[in-house]
């Protein structure tokens, strides 16, 4: 996906600089999703290669239980059905510890996956260019990952913003568009 | 669930434009169109129901207000039968009548209470209960939490003013000013 399109769900790659410096850039559409195994409860791991062939929405977040981290993973627990029907599998990742995502995915009876990038603390933020250096947190940071495992589509919100789903969802309509075009037989050029 | 007031920068017109489809009152062609997406179990937009009668009032017939379904139904367990309940009112021409009626009990939103509002309003309350039990109107209720989610609403309520974002306080005076303003230059 070319960074300058302004359709809904992309957007311009300047717009994810942060004004007062601070906010990470998100490794950007083209380049290789950074492989990552990480615990989704105590005695169960996921890693990113266990969703190749099918997209990947990872959604970094800051914290569990802060109002607005809520918010958005409850509002992702409502759209599911909708990630599904496009094929995509979503992750939620955060520094918190299994227990504390445990206890929180009961609270929210989320239905996906929260991942702890817990130890060691934020190595997965980091290689996403997802970290909040100082603040010892993930940024909110939005990847969908195609089916090869390449970034297709990132997006970094403010840290106090809620950035909803319109984005993720235009992005996986892109995506499953980009890969209907490519199944169709091109053209034949005399 | 408390609504984030700061705006995400991007997504913020409403993806599905104001039609036949939606429960209004006003005229479809009034100057100041305003969409609300709301969860009849939230607090914030129980909060926000009287101030959007408020203006209603003040605006008179400059105003068309929509009314969307956006259940958050792992966080609000009567989310779901509520909604189910105001569109099957709907069906008996009683919308707005089980609208009302849903953000002024809150508090009480058991299918029996439900069962209670629809005999309160002269409904076929029997109607009602087996529509809300079997998930009539699902399908309706789905389709305005997705064109929400298009439209970027990220929390409820989310306000649409004549479908740009609104991401002001829903006040009385700001959400009045707002509306006023959306308004001028705009011939009945």
């Amino acid at each position: 996906m070319s960074s300058e399109k302004t359709k809904s769900g992309t957007q311009k790659q300047d717009k994810q600089l942060n004004p007062r410096g601070r906010r990470a850039v998100a490794l950007p559409p083209g380049e290789k999703a950074p492989e990552f195994t990480l615990k989704s409860t105590p005695d169960q791991a996921v890693s990113l290669s266990d969703f190749r062939g099918q997209p990947v929405v990872l959604a970094f977040y800051p914290a569990d239980w802060s109002p607005v981290c809520g918010d958005q993973m409850s509002l992702y627990n409502e759209v599911l059905p909708e990630f599904q029907n496009l094929g995509a599998e979503l992750l939620g990742i955060s520094v918190d510890g299994v227990w504390c995502h445990a206890a929180f995915a009961r609270d929210r009876k989320l239905h996906f996956p929260l991942l702890s990038d817990f130890e060691p603390k934020s190595e997965v933020a980091r290689a996403y260019h997802a970290y909040r250096e100082g603040d010892g947190v993930s940024e909110r940071a939005l990847f969908v990952i195609d089916e090869s495992g390449v970034v297709f589509w990132s997006y970094v919100s403010p840290i106090g913003v809620n950035p909803g789903a319109a984005g993720i969802l235009a992005a996986l309509e892109d995506l499953q568009n980009k890969k209907q075009q490519n199944l169709q037989p091109q053209p034949q050029h005399a | 669930m408390k609504r984030d007031i700061s705006s995400s920068i991007e997504h913020e017109r409403l993806a599905l434009p104001v039609s036949r489809r939606d429960h209004i009152q006003g005229r479809l062609n009034a100057p100041i169109t305003l969409v609300e997406y709301g969860d009849y179990e939230c607090p914030y937009c129980g909060a926000a129901h009287p101030v959007v009668k408020a203006v209603q009032q003040a605006l008179g017939g400059r105003l068309c207000f929509a009314f969307r379904n956006f259940p958050l139904v792992n966080m609000h367990p009567h989310a779901e039968h509520a909604s189910e309940a105001a569109e099957s009112a709907g069906a008996q021409e009683r919308f707005w009548e089980m609208h009302d009626t849903l953000y002024e009990n809150q508090d009480a939103l058991e299918d029996e209470d439900l069962a209670e509002y629809a005999a309160a309003l002269g409904l076929d309350a029997r109607r009602l209960m087996a529509e809300v039990l079997s998930g009539s109107y699902h399908a309706r209720i789905r389709e305005d939490f997705i064109s929400g989610v298009r439209s970027g609403v990220n929390g409820t309520p989310s306000f649409f003013i004549n479908g740009l974002r609104y991401d002001g306080s829903y006040d009385y005076e700001p959400l009045l000013a707002a509306l006023t303003e959306a308004g001028e230059g705009r011939r009945e």
